[in-house]
């Protein structure tokens, strides 16, 4: 059984600077695990830590993307094209809402809370954070916030990680 | 350095102006290691947001499999910022996938004029660069005007009578 792959020029490091490859599987999924025994950390640019395929990589079967296919669990036959692009996309929009959007909680704030942010919503965010730190978060206080969410939340908050969108997609 | 064309240009900030207050986003191409933006090719603000940018995913295939046949690569990733500076964002620098192109800002955000400057976005490092925007009636390397008789290879003083 052989799969065409197009690899598009950010992923060919993994691929010695090769344009396609050749790989099997009947499933997307199984796919990419035969990739990724010869091409070692393919894989793990296009599936997140959660399993599922990467908010921001475009991956199609015969032309079609495979989201409309079962993403992981679309059906892959011999003969197939399959082809990765990397998302093109960005704006002003704000780091923490990108790291929401990218489907993990990147930021100290909502692995502490235990909230989801993934989805941005209409509830004041502050209502969510006060309730969730149990600091009354409804007038900006002189003290610094973040040394008061420091201590509720236990984390270091004094220095913000730049790291994190990065490695998501590195 | 990104050399491109007035009418590009022109066609970018056009672009960008219809689509304000939403993010404009487009390419253009160019054949492969020319380095040199020809085919301007707007595309589809799938978010239609005024703060984010993507490529619907199908119109994205279509249009690099069409570069793909026509030997051509993205010399050029444009979009604009309306509401803030023609500077990359962070999110900007995270989805930067395409290592060899230019990645060209417009800020919308002044009634009166855009900003637009460009931009290499490589691992992570954002480098400016300048933009060279080429007229298409003017030989750049001729000299546009002469003073006082000069011409490239002699200076003439201007002399009064009895001197």
């Amino acid at each position: 059984m052989a799969i065409e792959v197009r690899i598009p020029t950010i992923l060919r490091t993994y691929t010695g600077g090769a344009k396609t490859v050749e790989g099997a599987g009947d499933t997307l999924a199984a796919l990419l695990a035969d990739l990724d025994s010869r091409h070692s950390g393919l894989r793990g640019r296009l599936i997140t830590e959660q399993g599922g395929l990467h908010r921001f990589v475009n991956i199609y079967v015969n032309d079609e993307d495979v989201r409309f296919l079962g993403s992981l669990d679309a059906k892959l036959s011999d003969g197939d094209n399959v082809t990765i692009l990397p998302a093109v996309a960005g704006g002003a929009f704000g780091f923490a809402a990108a790291a929401a959007l990218l489907g993990r909680s990147t930021s100290p704030l909502s692995r502490a809370s235990g909230l989801d942010l993934r989805r941005p919503t209409d509830q004041a965010p502050q209502a969510a954070l006060s309730r969730a730190s149990g600091l009354d978060l409804r007038r900006p206080t002189d003290q610094a916030p973040q040394a008061a969410l420091s201590r509720a939340s236990g984390l270091d908050l004094r220095r913000p990680t730049d790291q994190a969108p990065q490695a998501a997609l590195r | 350095m990104l050399s491109i064309d007035r009418s590009i240009i022109d066609a970018i900030i056009a672009h960008a102006r219809r689509d304000h207050p939403d993010e404009a986003c487009g390419v253009v191409a160019g054949p492969v290691g020319s380095d040199t933006p020809v085919r301007h090719i707007p595309m589809d603000n799938a978010a239609r947001s005024m703060t984010f940018y993507e490529f619907d995913s199908m119109e994205q295939l279509r249009v690099w499999r069409e570069m793909d046949d026509r030997d051509e690569e993205p010399v050029v990733i444009y979009h604009s910022h309306t509401a803030t500076e023609a500077y990359p964002s962070r999110t900007d620098i995270s989805f930067a996938g395409e290592p060899g192109a230019h990645y060209l800002l417009v800020s919308t955000r002044e009634p009166d004029g855009e900003e637009i400057r460009s931009y290499r976005i490589v691992d992570g490092v954002v480098t400016e660069e300048p933009v060279q925007i080429v007229e298409p009636n003017v030989d750049p390397h001729a000299v546009q005007s002469y003073k006082f008789g000069q011409s490239p290879t002699t200076v003439d003083y201007e002399c009064s009578p009895g001197r």
